[in-house]
């Protein structure tokens, strides 16, 4: 089942003297429960194409369509921007609350399911990087959103964390049989976590190229993933596309 | 030697390291009174019009025994109070109306550049032709020295939230009510709360020069009636009962933005 369909995607950033096409006809669907990554070189347009999706730009042409009724859309960032004059437990509860559905057991259920009850009345500067990536999921996750946008959620950790990170996010969005957008600069990683990887070219960004991870390494958690003897040779095949489209860096 | 031991000898030592400022300071307060009280006693400096130490605690005491000091002081504490309670609350009202139209905030803009610039004190005779010569005369000075900057500060706070805040709000559809509640306001809550500590100060001026001017009550008006028959006894007796006052005041709200960022968590 479509979820989410992009259709003749064109967005342009106007200053006084010049304006900057950031997207240039971008077409694409992302299926219910599906996993896809968004790789291409810096200054493309991904973030953009994100912001675009949750509906806080309005593109300047093109047509998005949700094929669902109220499509709710979570969104995690960089740095998790989790509040921090909010405790744990009001953080995850504040979109409920705007949504005037403030219940405390989804959050305790969210808490407890990720193991992080202990967390719930303290602030988010008492808590390392990794459990407030965490938080900042379950934040997201509160208001049961329909599509899930990750822009580069796991780039300000360190390498350990990350892993761990990656490995919880693929069996949490299982679990709660969620679909997501990932956009990252790590090719391992977008081939440990996802179903599918779109490639985009440089600004104007548009979709270039599309590769399907096999079904071996989906079904893997993302840290066995990249031990599959079906790991290196994708790589190998994607950094040579890379290379080929004049990118060898797309970090 | 232990860990505890060592750690011990720090906490002695900074703390006879402190003790030994304090000292200091003390000492040196002791000595300008000293230096005050000598000049003045050997005519180095002319007691006509740099009184005493010990003058003006004579007249203190006298004072303060036939209770002609102290409605002076509370007249001029409470104006003084409100004055920069008004001033940073009003300051936040008209930020807050800046933030919510962005319209009204860009019209607004040059406006609050020319009032921010304009010395308030100057349409002082204005305010008390206005007002009359009364206590509100006094506290219309003290809330205007202080709400235009207050404004321009606290108005610049909220623009300078971070905007992946309003982005996640934004996404939960939040209305602009509840954007600035949980959002908006708390980010800023620590450049209001400062903006209270330099309103204090400002508030001190707008009072003492609103009763030079309406000239009735007090310590602004016993400086003022005190230099007119040249009586420097009591303006310096004003003189150092403000500077006693206004650091109290600083200090207490200080110690109040300790306590309200502790409570909110931030800073
Ligand atoms: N608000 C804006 N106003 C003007 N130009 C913008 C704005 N936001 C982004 N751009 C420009 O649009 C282009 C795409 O930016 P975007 O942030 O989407 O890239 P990105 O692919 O996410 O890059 P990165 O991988 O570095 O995060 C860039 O050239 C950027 O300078
Ligand atoms: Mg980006």
């Amino acid at each position: 089942m479509t979820l989410v369909e992009v259709k003749n995607l064109q967005h342009l950033f106007f200053s006084n003297k010049d304006y900057t096409t950031a997207l240039h006809d971008v077409n694409f669907t992302v299926q219910a429960g599906e996993f896809v990554s968004f790789i291409g070189p810096s200054g493309c347009g991904k973030s953009t194409l994100l912001s675009i999706l949750a509906g806080l730009i309005e593109p300047t042409a093109g047509t998005i369509t949700y094929h669902t009724a109220d499509p709710k859309i979570g969104y995690m960032l960089q740095q998790d921007y989790l509040f921090p004059w909010k405790t744990i437990e009001e953080n995850i509860l504040l979109g409920l609350k705007i949504a005037k559905k403030d219940d405390p057991k989804i959050v305790h259920d969210l808490l407890h399911a990720f193991q992080l009850s202990h967390t719930a009345p303290l602030y988010p500067s008492q808590l390392s990087g990794g459990m407030r990536q965490r938080i900042a999921l379950a934040r997201t996750l509160a208001i049961d959103p329909s599509l899930l946008l990750l822009d580069e959620p796991f780039s300000a950790l360190d390498f350990y964390s990350k892993l761990l990170l990656e490995n919880f996010v693929v069996k949490t969005l299982q679990q709660f049989q969620k679909t997501a957008i990932l956009v990252t600069h790590d090719i391992e990683e977008a081939i440990a976590m996802s179903d599918k990887i779109y490639l985009f070219s440089h600004r104007p960004g548009t979709l270039i190229q599309t590769f399907i991870i096999p079904e071996a390494i989906r079904a893997l958690p993302p840290f066995d993933a990249r031990n599959h003897p079906e790991f290196q040779p994708l790589f190998q095949h994607i950094w040579k596309e890379l290379e080929a489209h004049g990118y060898e860096n797309i970090t | 030697m232990d860990t505890k031991t060592l750690h011990e000898q720090f906490n002695a030592h900074q703390k006879r390291a402190r003790t030994k400022i304090k000292i200091l300071q003390l000492l040196l307060l002791v000595c300008l009174f000293i230096t005050w009280e000598m000049t003045t006693y050997y005519r180095i400096l002319d007691p006509l019009i740099f009184s005493s130490p010990t003058a003006v605690f004579q007249l203190f005491i006298s004072k303060i025994s036939d209770g002609s000091l102290l409605p002076h002081i509370g007249v001029t504490l409470l104006e003084t109070v409100i004055g920069f309670l008004l001033g940073t609350l009003m300051g936040t009202l008209i930020a807050i109306s800046l933030w919510s139209s962005t319209t009204f905030a860009k019209v607004m803009d040059p406006y609050l550049v020319v009032l921010n610039a304009m010395p308030k004190v100057a349409i002082g005779p204005m305010i008390l032709v206005i007002f009359g010569p009364n206590m509100m005369a006094v506290l219309v000075m003290a809330t205007l020295i202080s709400v235009i900057i207050s404004t321009i500060v606290i108005f610049s706070a909220f623009q300078q939230v971070n905007e992946n805040y309003i982005k996640i709000m934004q996404l939960f559809q939040a209305n602009k009510f509840q954007l600035f509640r949980h959002v908006i306001l708390p980010a800023s809550t620590p450049t209001i709360i400062s903006t209270l500590k330099v309103n204090v100060g400002l508030s001190w001026v707008g009072v003492i020069v609103g009763e030079f001017l309406v000239s009735s009550q007090g310590l602004g008006y016993l400086i003022l009636s005190g230099f007119q028959v040249f009586n420097f006894n009591t303006v310096f007796l004003a003189l150092c009962i403000i500077i006693v006052l206004a650091t109290i005041m600083y200090k207490g709200v200080e110690m109040l933005e300790r306590a309200l960022l502790k409570k909110f968590n931030i800073g």
